[in-house]
């Protein structure tokens, strides 16, 4: 497309007053703003000595939970959905026979490899039991690769740990609790 | 050995010189410390605030941090690339440097201490070089050798980046000399003299600070003295969006510190300048001024801080500006020097010559009047010249090329159809 294309529309810059053109009010303008923002509150913290506020930990997309029902059995049905949903094939599960009368099969082993999951929270869409969730822990660290794939009784624990800060979704959040 | 004869001469320049190396290195160490305050501040940050002492858990917000600057940069590799002329590569971080550093040797640091030491007379002054009476033609050539450190650099780098830099420093820098030199000789015509000890000492003697008197030289010279300083918004010559840092691009480490370091001292001499010549160094009201008067240890010492504190707020004035506008375009740039900062510096010196020679001719020098008059001139000159230079030369803001001068030509679809849809492709349409 050239210059003087006839379908460019050329829009004429609006005219500058005096004071805009004595560079007085710009002046002012800048230094104002960065003033206000020198003396004003900071946004960013001393991490690790304090903890950032996280606005809404239901929301956050941090560390899975495998969640327990009221018995503390694992809420899972092995449907792997959440594995097929995963963009980042980072949910491994084995399903087998349910012990229990209420549900046909149950993950006998459970293991997300936290390296590679990208935490965008499909997982947690996708479960038709909301018993996959991501909980507001986000500084994760571990020695070893193999110390950040996670089985199903760290997750277990992890809910264990999170529960009462984060209570499982309920039906106002669209959750089946 | 008699060393009292070489007291004068010798011992005491090179104490001083010493002195002012070690308080000009760890001043440049804290100011980089303090831009990054002030840049992670105005960015609603925290900025460096971890390193304290070394090997202990304490952190004094963060002033240990240079010590930490200044140790990486001193263990990062010395890496030459293969592609530069190495002699001016490493010739041109020295003489930047150099020149940096030899531009506080006529800098006055303070009045006086009263000491008198063996073999000396009177006290100690607090400048390295005292009674240069040429002390601000000196600053400006040294100044100028500055633009020789990043040209060299810019050119010995073999760099395209490097080379733009040094290019647009070049032609910044000399550009920029003349509004600086202008808004100068307002303070020198004032004050009658050239040494900067001089010019502090006729501020304090009216208590009229030139930038009371001056406004209009007041603005070009700081103006000009952000644009010597290639600070932003005038930090084309290392524009890092556009240039990647312009002409230290192929610098690292030790080399680079010298460039970095050099640019600081910049700023601080800039810094001085202003205050000593438009904010009244280290004078302020209610201050006693007599030279004849020996000064006693309070006074000196008070000199020296309201001279440090000065020059400490208007440095972070400098830091501030930093974050406050954006940088300008080239050719605004140079519109802003050329057809508008020059001619304000020629009309401010022009009215100052005039009001000098009326109040010699009407005898009004240091009389009320003659001050009241003075200042008047001064805002009336000032207010009418700015509004003038907005009216008839404002600042260029519009991107696109000038119609006048670049006329594209005709666009005309339905001809290039034609050339196309005959089968000559390697026809174009502008070569009909």
């Amino acid at each position: 497309m050239q210059a003087n294309d006839p379908n460019i529309k050329w829009i004429e810059e609006p005219k500058l007053g005096l004071a805009g053109k004595m560079y007085l009010p710009l002046f002012v303008q800048g230094l104002t703003t960065t003033t206000k923002h020198l003396l004003g509150p900071k946004v960013t913290v001393s991490y690790p000595d304090v903890r950032p506020t996280i606005g809404n930990p239901l929301i956050y997309r941090g560390v899975h939970r495998l969640n327990k029902d009221e018995q503390g059995r694992v809420k899972c049905v092995a449907c792997f959905l959440c594995a097929t949903a995963c963009p980042a094939h980072c949910i491994d599960i084995v399903g087998v026979e349910s012990p229990w009368p209420d549900r046909e099969k149950y993950p006998e082993s459970f293991t997300i490899d936290e390296l590679r999951c990208i935490f965008c929270g499909m997982c947690e869409e996708a479960c038709p039991v909301d018993a996959i969730e991501l909980t507001s822990l986000f500084d994760l660290t571990g020695r070893s690769r193999e110390e950040m794939i996670f089985d199903k009784e760290k997750l277990l624990s992890v809910y264990d740990q999170t529960k009462d800060a984060e209570p499982m979704k309920s039906k106002a959040l669209g959750g089946t609790v | 050995m008699d060393w009292e004869p070489l007291m004068q001469p010798l011992i005491l320049p090179l104490v001083k010189i010493a002195l002012l190396i070690f308080i000009m290195m760890t001043a440049a160490a804290y100011l980089v410390l303090l831009e990054r305050w002030i840049a992670a501040w105005v960015q609603d940050r925290k900025g460096p605030n971890r390193v304290g002492i070394p090997l202990t858990k304490i952190r004094m917000f963060g002033l240990g941090q240079p010590l930490a600057d200044g140790l990486k940069f001193i263990f990062k590799e010395e890496y030459t690339p293969a592609h530069v002329e190495k002699v001016l590569y490493t010739l041109a971080p020295l003489s930047i440097m150099a020149a940096a550093l030899a531009v506080f040797a006529v800098v006055p640091i303070g009045d006086v201490l009263p000491v008198e030491l063996p073999g000396t007379s009177g006290p100690i002054q607090l400048i390295v070089a005292p009674g240069i009476d040429v002390g601000m033609i000196y600053i400006f050539a040294l100044s100028s050798i500055a633009v020789y450190g990043v040209i060299l650099g810019g050119w010995s780098s073999n760099n395209k980046y490097g080379f733009l830099g040094a290019l647009r420093s070049s032609a910044q820098l000399i550009a920029y000399e003349i509004p600086l030199g202008l808004g100068i000789l307002g303070v020198v015509l004032a004050a009658g003299s050239l040494r900067l000890d001089a010019i502090i000492f006729a501020q304090a003697e009216t208590g009229l600070w030139n930038v009371f008197a001056q406004p209009l030289g007041f603005s070009v010279f700081v103006i000009a003295a952000f644009a010597e300083a290639a600070r932003l918004p005038f930090d084309l010559p290392e524009a890092e969006q556009e240039l990647i840092g312009g002409y230290h691009t192929e610098y690292a480490g030790m080399k680079l510190l010298l460039f970095l370091i050099a640019e600081f001292l910049h700023m601080v001499v800039a810094a001085f300048l202003i205050v000593i010549l438009f904010l009244g160094g280290w004078h302020f009201w209610g201050m006693t001024v007599d030279p004849s008067e020996p000064i006693g240890w309070p006074m000196a010492i008070a000199r020296i801080a309201i001279l440090a504190i000065k020059v400490l707020l208007v440095i972070v004035f400098f830091m501030m500006v930093r974050w406050s506008w954006p940088r300008f375009r080239f050719d605004q740039l140079m519109n802003l020097a050329w057809k508008v900062m020059l001619p304000l510096g020629l009309v401010n010196l022009v009215a100052l010559t005039i009001a000098y020679e009326y109040e010699y001719v009407n005898q009004l020098t240091g009389t009320t009047r003659g001050l009241w008059i003075m200042i008047a001139l001064g805002w009336a000159v000032a207010l009418v010249s700015w509004v003038l230079a907005a009216v008839f030369s404002p600042l260029h803001t519009d991107n696109r090329p000038r119609r006048d001068v670049t006329e594209a030509p005709e666009y005309e679809p339905e001809a290039v159809r034609e050339l196309l849809a005959s089968g000559t492709p390697n026809a174009s349409a502008n070569s009909r």
